[in-house]
């Protein structure tokens, strides 16, 4: 790695439920502006590091450090006004909510939300009423959502959904944005739009990213780097080429071709 | 018109009074039972709080020598709410949230305990005895004609419908069009995903826990007052009343606490009317039994779907 602090760097990260021992000493380090993957066969952990991550978990051992910070067993949200935000293998939208309220309901903390400013209706109340606004119109127009700004969200088709969801989470103004599976259940065409937003979040937006998927297209075409966990352990980590090279990786998840 | 018109109008005048004020507990129940999945069992001595401090306040007033009756009326509402309000909070950070995230089992049985804690600190400070509260407000409105059987819209009835629509005014107009509201319904929706875009779900979820308890004082000072008597024992059968309008209208819902509270409180009143007032406790509970038997998810619920 780079002699820069990484952004987010874990190691030892190690997760009991009972007698079993789901993540065994992982290590990941994911430098600014880097998109990093991490991939395994189904069962292996991956997950598990999400939630241990995003403060789902409390890890059984390990550390997990966020510029420089220990964050490990933090409450979500105060992850998430650190600058760490996520989404979930499934879609996890405020369903019955509108497709503008649920944007709104991400900038919470930005806004000011003194009950009588509120009540009185003050400028400044207004004003960052109207930049929360203007943020959600901004993310809905590049994820071509504009015209379904007053949908409820649950009607949307399921493509429009996880597109949503990424809009959701780039109002909150991560820095560091975590895609568990974002092309699960999306069709060839859709897939490639996604994998140019996620470009275009790290070029236009400065974002880091930290992936799991399993469509290798996908992970070989944008990662800088990759990590393979295996049975919760730690099986191979470098570059796309590197990784897809390795008989390990190969034996335990890509497969013979 | 016939008598049987005016007495049935009367009934259902009886029956929406106080079905109003069971709505207004029920939103307590619905709404923290909508984010965190549990059921308040100590709202009704939250309730009953709420009726004592009314008192209180009506009693200190009077000393002062104060006899207006709309600055008594709204200095024992908002005392009265402030206090309880306290109480509301106190209740969840004492009670529930060390307890959250564990078995639900186990909430409710702390529920259950501080509800036996509240009733008995009521009875040992203002004793077991039967209080009663001053009769402020007389005479009603006469509805029908003058000289034999018509029916009386009391004027303290009439405080008890203005009040309570105001409150549910305010509480859906803070629900739909403020931010804290917005955070409230997304945290109904999925609590952890709120929690997860940088809100302090604890902090709502507190929140719902004081608009809940204020509400419910809302209906202890106008119950009590209504009904004129008040002991450390009212709280169980209102809290269970409100319970079973907000099973009635479909747990989680506010609009459907209120429809519940609203039947439930006809149809105890139709049954007193009609059959016999011993039985309307039968009726209210059966009521219960026959919606969780054919529509658990009540009548505005929607049904739990099986998240896949």
């Amino acid at each position: 790695m780079s002699s820069v602090a990484p952004l987010l760097d874990v190691s030892g990260l190690c997760m009991r439920f009972g007698g079993l021992l789901a993540v065994n000493e992982v290590a990941l380090q994911v430098a600014e502006g880097q998109i990093v993957s991490l991939i395994g066969p189904n069962g292996a952990g991956k997950t598990t590091v999400f939630n241990c991550l995003t403060g789902f978990y409390k890890p059984s051992a390990g550390s997990i450090r966020f510029r420089g910070e220990e964050v490990s067993g933090m409450p979500g949200f105060k992850l998430a006004r650190k600058g760490m935000v996520r989404t979930f293998q499934h879609v996890r939208l405020f369903k019955q909510m509108s497709v503008v309220e649920n944007l709104l309901v991400a900038q919470h903390h930005h806004m000011n939300t003194n009950m009588l400013a509120g009540l009185l209706k003050t400028p400044g109340f207004r004003r960052s009423e109207k930049e929360a606004l203007d943020r959600a119109a901004q993310w809905l127009e590049r994820t071509g959502l504009l015209e379904f700004a007053n949908r409820t969200a649950g009607t949307l088709a399921y493509g429009q959904q996880r597109r949503l969801e990424i809009a959701r989470c780039m109002v909150t103004r991560p820095t560091l944005l975590m895609l568990d599976e974002p092309a699960a259940g999306l069709n060839p065409r859709e897939t490639a739009d996604l994998q140019e937003l996620i470009a275009e979040l790290r070029s236009e937006h400065g974002l880091t990213i930290l992936l799991i998927e399993h469509d290798m297209k996908l992970v070989m075409g944008i990662s800088d780097h990759v990590v393979v966990i295996n049975q919760g352990c730690p099986l191979a980590a470098g570059t796309p080429e590197q990784v897809c090279c390795d008989p390990e990786v190969i034996k335990a998840y890509l497969g013979e071709t | 018109m016939p008598d049987s018109f005016y007495y049935l109008l009367q009934q259902l005048l009886n029956g929406l009074t106080v079905g109003s004020t069971y709505a207004l507990i029920a939103i307590g129940y619905t709404m923290v039972y909508g984010i965190i999945g549990m059921i308040n069992f100590a709202h009704g001595e939250v309730y009953m709080i709420g009726s004592y401090i009314a008192f209180i306040v009506l009693a200190a007033l009077a000393l002062m020598g104060i006899e207006s009756l709309p600055l008594l009326i709204i200095g024992a509402l908002v005392v009265s709410m402030i206090v309880t309000s306290a109480y509301g909070y106190s209740i969840e950070r004492v009670a529930y949230r060390p307890l959250r995230g564990g078995n639900r089992l186990i909430p409710l049985i702390s529920a259950i305990g501080m509800s036996i804690f509240l009733q008995n600190l009521v009875r040992l400070a203002q004793g077991s005895r039967d209080i009663a509260m001053p009769n402020l407000v007389r005479g009603g409105l006469d509805i029908g004609p003058t000289t034999g059987f018509h029916a009386t819209l009391s004027y303290m009835q009439i405080i008890i419908f203005v009040v309570t629509l105001i409150s549910m005014t305010l509480l859906t107009l803070f629900i739909t069009r403020s931010r804290m509201g917005r955070a409230c319904r997304a945290c109904a929706e999925d609590l952890k995903m709120t929690n997860l875009l940088g809100i302090n779900t604890n902090g709502i979820i507190a929140l719902t826990f004081v608009i809940g308890a204020a509400l419910a004082a809302v209906a202890g000072v106008l119950l009590g007052m209504y009904y004129g008597v008040i002991n450390p024992y009212i709280g169980f059968m209102a809290g269970l009343k409100a319970f079973t309008a907000a099973v009635l209208g479909g747990i989680g819902s506010i609009p459907g606490a209120v429809l519940g509270g609203l039947l439930l409180g006809v149809a105890e009143a139709m049954t007193s009317g009609y059959f016999s007032a011993e039985y309307k406790d039968v009726v209210a509970f059966s009521l219960l039994i026959l919606i969780l038997l054919f529509r658990p998810s009540g009548i505005l619920g929607r049904p739990e779907v099986e998240k896949v």
